[in-house]
């Protein structure tokens, strides 16, 4: 209890830093003014829930080779966690946009991409409530994971490979595009503090999917005596 | 100071929704620890 207090703490100070740097150590850019400090939330957000997919993927991938529960309980964890944050991006990238683009949205290959992915977690989260037979549940719902993050690397590769109206890469673009220095060190504080708050949240998901598995088991001790 | 509204915006509901996710989370598992409760009674009372 007091470990995770403790971690809490360590998250809430790192999130608290990076929105102190977000504010007040970044400079303001040249040409969006403060509008782009947005970006510290926006970006870092888009990072995160694509690591968090990453993690059920694999986790997705362990459990139809293993068919351990615990992989499935980390699938969908992971899954449910990242759609929380990729939900932030999807919120803040328009707030973003109308001032700058004019318009709230376009269906561009980035946000298409993006939008597309949404609706796929959310499918697999819906698809789980459907099935009521655990292992069943688990196999399919981790071959439709696997399935759903083919569209991660076209979201990674959207605004590299095509024309996108979307601002181009700010980390492993091309030569010329990027950040002031100062701008990237707030930029990695906050994505370090993000993964710190998705860290806290999985393993919080997690608890309570195992505690779901020890539900079903005490279940079918009841229904078999 | 121009879209400082917009800004804050962006920063209040991106902070609302991690909010709000972790409380359904804290809220999910105060259930499922009454029903763990529950069911370990029963299967007490039935031994």
């Amino acid at each position: 209890m007091k470990k995770s207090v403790l971690s809490a703490v360590v998250v809430l100070l790192l999130l608290g830093a990076a929105a102190y740097g977000s504010f007040f150590i970044a400079p303001t850019d040249a040409k969006q003014g403060l509008i782009y400090r947005i970006l510290f939330l926006h970006v870092p957000s888009a990072w995160t829930g694509l690591t968090a997919f990453f993690i059920s993927f694999v986790a997705n991938l362990l459990y139809v080779w293993r068919r351990q529960p615990r992989w499935d309980w980390l699938g969908v964890s992971a899954a449910e966690v990242g759609l929380a944050f990729t939900t932030v991006v999807l919120i803040t990238g328009p707030i973003w946009a109308h001032p700058v683009w004019g318009i709230w949205w376009t269906w561009s290959p980035r946000l298409t991409s993006t939008f597309v992915l949404w609706l796929l977690y959310v499918s697999y989260l819906l698809l789980r409530t459907l099935i009521e037979e655990p292992d069943r549940r688990a196999l399919l719902s981790a071959l439709f994971g696997i399935f759903a993050f083919i569209d991660v690397p076209l979201v990674f590769g959207s605004i590299r490979w095509w024309r996108d109206q979307h601002p181009t890469p700010v980390v492993m673009g091309e030569p010329g595009s990027g950040l002031d220095p100062l701008m990237y060190r707030v930029l990695f504080l906050s994505w370090f503090a993000m993964l710190g708050l998705m860290t806290l949240l999985l393993r919080q998901r997690y608890r309570l999917e195992s505690m779901r598995g020890d539900i079903e088991t005490i279940q079918r001790e009841l229904e078999a005596a | 100071m121009k879209n400082l509204n917009s800004v804050f915006a962006a920063y209040m509901i991106g902070w609302t929704v991690f909010f709000v996710y972790y409380i359904s989370i804290a809220r999910r598992t105060s259930v499922l620890r009454e029903d763990i409760e529950r069911l370990k009674n029963s299967l007490n009372r039935g031994k």
